[in-house]
């Protein structure tokens, strides 16, 4: 039947050294028009195929997009030269195939990019002009052992930092190893926290006493109403299949809400309704909403009296009756300022009637999800809008019942994820800063105490002196207020040493004085969980060779050892990559949390790629408290869910940190008379095509989904700007110079430009790479102390 | 004879693109040559008084290749009898006969026909032929996290999805008679002359 056509039967084979001909991979296509041959019968396409092709499965590689999906990559030759997704006959929902995204499923444009490092590098230039000579391993590691000598010999281990990074995460590869090999040689200065989650980490305790607040994701199902509040797993990926599940939530009859300030994909393909809310402005909802529960009767108060603290004068804790509870601030008893829906409009630019109607929907259509996303408090206050929702599910009764949700940040119940099991060893530095305040540690560590959010000393006896980042991004893209981070970094007499570790020469690493090339998780072994949910375990075996003089990160670390004499120690007797993996399947997965797995070899033999634990019945978060708060109280000051908080009225702040979730209008807003010249408020959110840096410079990815500053027709028009112009956007931190996309998806008096493009300056200091961080700020949020970074307001206008 | 074709479920799909990209890395394509799409529509206005919105825009995806129509016009157009219905149905390029004149891509209502630089000759999607006669599905349904793409014959395929082939912006069945099957998102249904457009047409 098959005599008419030409199929690609990737028959040539393709000599082994031509691996290294990278500018024959990028422009396309290992199989190019020579690699087309004509052929006439299905049979010889079947044996070539058996006969020439391996397919690996494999856990896609992993860089904190959330999702934890599973890859079947064809290997010829060494060279991978297709990837398919998982291909397991069930798609069951105990059980669902891990269907990778657009940034798996376009992996070998960054595998096979031209620019992949290739050699360690000596910076030759100023730092961050990006002039680097290449170098041997043994003068790396020399350089590597000397600047870290001398800095301990000098100031002392807490002057050296490793900084946060989710690069590279399946346990072998990322900052673990580095950290590894500093714990041996007598610890470096820690971080806690992450750019992703700092105020609903810390927020979320102050309410529940535990980050363990989500139900099994197929619970979902048992949902009649889910309010997904600015949160697009659709496009984020919050969990592989989170954006599934609501439809099979959807499809079981739950009406499901979108609020967002830009039509998010999650908002068209998983709501039934959109609600723009301008940024910043949630708990202005948040709160409005409790209004009409407490005025329509609908409080569960049976729930309340029994749970909770500090909702209403009866229920404060003792000691407290006379503080201001939470129905107080509602109600408006102390301020005077009753939080009604029409309090709330002007706002949130939400319509009193609506915020009305949705609040009763919530209210009367139990069990509900308020299901929060994360961009909402990485803001000014953003501990205020974790504390907001979660009191709602409180109020409402919404806990530890299947189909209700807590809210929070909602690690899995039954034990969460465990993240990383690569035994980085204790810290003997006990100080540990909160991530987001490394350049003030940089820039006057030895003032920074408890109050700047230090932990485990009183202050800390150095400034950062020797940075060794590994697969990070943050030194310079991922941070806030690019300009003040690479004058910083600029600047020899504060950081006097940088090396940086990664895939490419990223805006970081061009700031680098040594900079080390890393193979990709394809190129070494490695294992990851599943992510905040965590049913499962895949594995990412080694399957093509790292090209050129690429190295694992672990190997880099361990050949570091050497230099240092703690080989032995640091491998634990001789150990590589896959011996660790070996190691942590049998000693740590198949012992605690997934005794049923196959043991190692018989796994990576098996070639599933992945070990799944279905959820046929799946867990409730909080459930024993629910059901028995005497006997299973919460670890909380009161033992109780806290809406008021203990812990938070001691902080003595109550303007900025007040002991019950309030609306805090933000230090940047669109209120105030700053906003006269910055009048513009713009968010980054998670694009499609990256996930943060990584992938920004992938041609499939880019070109599906091309950085633009995405403005409103309305904003565009007063500034004569049309579709496709050239835009400058600027306040007093930056400025940028773009592409424009006009959209009605974004809500006037906002623009949008995703964050994670690389920094790209031109020589005046504008940045061409469509950079949000360009125009975003250090400052820090009051108690988590965590990065506020959409908290922005900019002008914009035609280039 | 068989026929195959696609159910497009518009409700569920989220744009992300999967599809598209699971295409290009299966066909080994270009950055740029896009065998499947997916289609941003955006209508609707924003109304409201005084700060407050009152009303919002909506928006809708398609995901949209060659639609392998039993009437395609690409083929009555091709003047090398380069573009033919193979022998199980589907609309296909037979590349020795291609001189890369590009009038399948003008009389085809969906821009499914692609000039491949490369190789100076048009190019589209074989329906993943290689995969279908081994019995699989092409890469593109495989590939959907949401699940919002089927392949199969089409009497299958319309008994269990309906046999709703129009969606606005598309253009009408009638001219081409495609073999598809379509679930249309709410917003489609009142997109037409609702000031709507396609608003990611430089990713096209």
């Amino acid at each position: 039947m098959l005599n008419k056509k030409e199929i690609p039967v990737i028959g040539t084979p393709i000599d082994r050294r031509s691996f290294v001909k990278w500018s024959s991979l990028v422009t396309g296509s290992l199989l190019g028009p020579a690699a087309f041959i004509s052929c006439d019968s299905k049979t010889r396409v079947t044996e070539l195929s058996a006969s020439e092709e391996k397919v690996i499965r494999t856990g896609c590689p992993a860089h904190n997009c959330g999702g934890k999906c599973l890859l079947k990559v064809y290997v010829r030759d060494g060279l991978i030269t297709r990837i398919e997704t998982d291909d397991r006959q069930s798609d069951d929902i105990s059980d669902p195939q891990l269907r990778a995204c657009i940034r798996g499923r376009s992996y070998r444009k960054r595998q096979y990019h031209p620019d992949r490092l290739k050699y360690p590098l000596l910076r030759t230039g100023e730092r961050g002009e990006g002039k680097f000579k290449r170098i041997s391993w043994d003068e790396a590691y020399d350089i590597m052992h000397s600047r870290i000598s001398g800095v301990i010999n000098k100031y002392g281990n807490s002057a050296i930092h490793i900084p946060y990074g989710t690069g590279s995460y399946t346990n072998t590869n990322g900052r673990w190893p580095a950290s590894r090999l500093m714990n041996i040689l007598g610890g470096s200065l820690g971080y806690y926290n992450s750019y992703s989650w700092a105020c609903i980490n810390i927020a979320t305790p102050t309410i529940f006493g535990t980050l363990e607040t989500g139900n099994q994701r197929q619970d979902w199902l048992n949902s009649k109403y889910i309010l997904m509040w600015g949160w697009n797993p659709a496009e984020m990926k919050d969990g592989t299949n989170s954006e599934f599940f609501i439809r099979k939530a959807r499809e079981n009859g739950a009406r499901v809400v979108c609020i967002d300030p830009r039509m998010s994909p999650s908002a068209i393909a998983l709501a039934d309704e959109w609600i723009p809310v301008r940024p910043g402005t949630d708990v202005a909802f948040m709160s409005a909403m409790a209004w009409v529960i407490i005025n329509e009767n609908l409080v569960d108060t049976e729930f309340v009296d029994k749970h909770c603290s500090g909702y209403d004068r009866k229920t404060m804790p003792p000691g407290h009756e006379n503080e201001e509870s939470y129905k107080d601030y509602i109600l408006g008893t102390r301020d005077g300022i009753p939080k009604t829906p029409a309090w709330a409009e002007k706002i949130t630019t939400i319509p009193a009637d609506t915020i009305r109607r949705i609040a009763m929907e919530y209210a009367t259509s139990k069990p509900a999800v308020l299901y929060q996303g994360y961009g909402m408090q990485r803001r000014a206050y953003g501990e205020q809008v974790v504390r907001a929702g979660a009191t709602l599910a409180s109020i409402t009764g919404n806990i530890g019942i299947p189909g209700g949700w807590a809210s929070g940040l909602a690690n899995q119940a039954g034990g969460g994820p465990f993240w990383t099991v690569f035994p980085s060893g204790s810290n003997p530095v006990k100080a540990r800063i909160p991530v987001y305040l490394w350049t003030e540690a940089v820039l006057r560590g030895k003032e920074l105490g408890p109050e700047h959010g230090l932990r485990g000393a009183d202050k800390l006896d150095n400034n950062i002196k020797l940075i060794w980042s590994v697969a990070s991004n943050i030194l310079v893209n991922q941070h806030g207020n690019i300009n003040r981070t690479i004058e910083i970094l600029k600047d020899p007499d504060l950081v006097e040493f940088i090396a940086v570790e990664d895939n490419f020469m990223t805006p970081s690493a061009k700031f680098a004085d040594l900079v080390l090339p890393a193979c990709t998780q394809f190129e070494t072994w490695g294992i990851e969980d599943g992510w905040k949910y965590g049913d499962e375990v895949l594995l990412t075996p080694k399957i093509v060779d790292p090209p050129f003089e690429t190295k694992s990160d672990y190997r880099i670390a361990a050949d570091l050892s050497k230099r240092f004499g703690v080989y032995d120690e640091f491998t634990a007797g001789g150990r590589n990559e896959k011996d660790w993996v070996a190691w942590f399947v049998d000693e740590i997965y198949r012992k605690t949390r997934f005794p049923d797995m196959p043991p190692f070899r018989k796994f990576a033999e098996g070639n599933a790629g992945v070990y799944v634990k279905p959820v046929h019945k799946p867990k409730i978060a909080l459930q024993d408290f629910v059901n028995d708060p005497e006997a299973n109280p919460l670890n909380t000051p009161t033992g109780k869910i806290e809406i008021f908080s203990i812990d938070l009225y001691k902080a003595g702040q109550p303007d900025e940190i007040p002991p019950v979730p309030k609306y805090i209008r933000e230090w940047d807003n669109p209120f105030d008379e700053k906003a006269r010249k910055y009048p513009l408020q713009a968010m980054g959110h998670h694009y499609n095509p990256r996930v943060h840096s990584t992938h920004n410079n992938n041609e499939w990815t880019m070109n599906a989904f091309p950085q633009r500053v995405f403005i409103n027709p309305a904003d565009a028009s007063e500034r004569g700007i049309e579709d496709g112009d050239m835009v400058s956007v600027w306040n007093e931190r930056g400025a940028m110079m773009l592409k424009c996309r006009i959209t009605k998806r974004i809500m006037p008096g906002v623009i949008d430009i995703p964050q994670g493009a690389w920094y790209d300056p031109d020589e005046n200091g504008v940045d061409r790479g469509g950079n949000v961080n360009i125009l975003t700020s250090e400052r820090w949020t009051p108690f988590a102390k965590g990065n506020a970074q959409h908290t922005i307001m900019v002008e914009i206008e035609k280039a | 004879m068989k026929q195959y074709g696609f159910y497009i479920d518009t409700v569920n799909c989220s744009g992300c693109k999967t599809c598209q990209i699971a295409c290009q890395d299966k066909n080994d394509l270009e950055p740029g040559l896009l065998w499947r799409k997916v289609l941003d529509i955006e209508g609707g206005e924003w109304k409201g008084n005084d700060g407050v919105f009152s009303e919002y825009p909506f928006a809708y995806h398609i995901s949209i290749a060659c639609n392998h129509c039993n009437n395609p016009l690409c083929v009555h157009a091709c003047p090398t009898q380069a573009m033919h219905i193979t022998d199980i149905g589907t609309v296909d390029i037979d590349e020795s006969k291609c001189i890369g004149c590009g009038y399948c891509t003008w009389a085809c209502p969906y821009d499914a026909p692609r000039l491949d630089h490369r190789k100076g000759t048009m190019s589209k999607c074989d329906l993943c032929y290689d995969k279908i006669i081994l019995g699989e599905n092409p890469s593109c349904v495989d590939a959907c996290p949401m699940r919002a793409l089927d392949f199969g014959e089409m009497d299958d395929l319309i008994s269990k999805y309906g046999k709703e082939k129009n969606i606005y912006p598309l253009a009408s069945s009638e001219l081409t008679d495609p073999n598809i099957t379509i679930r249309k998102h709410t917003n489609s249904i009142i997109a037409s002359g609702n000031n709507s457009i396609i608003a990611n047409r430089e990713e096209l």
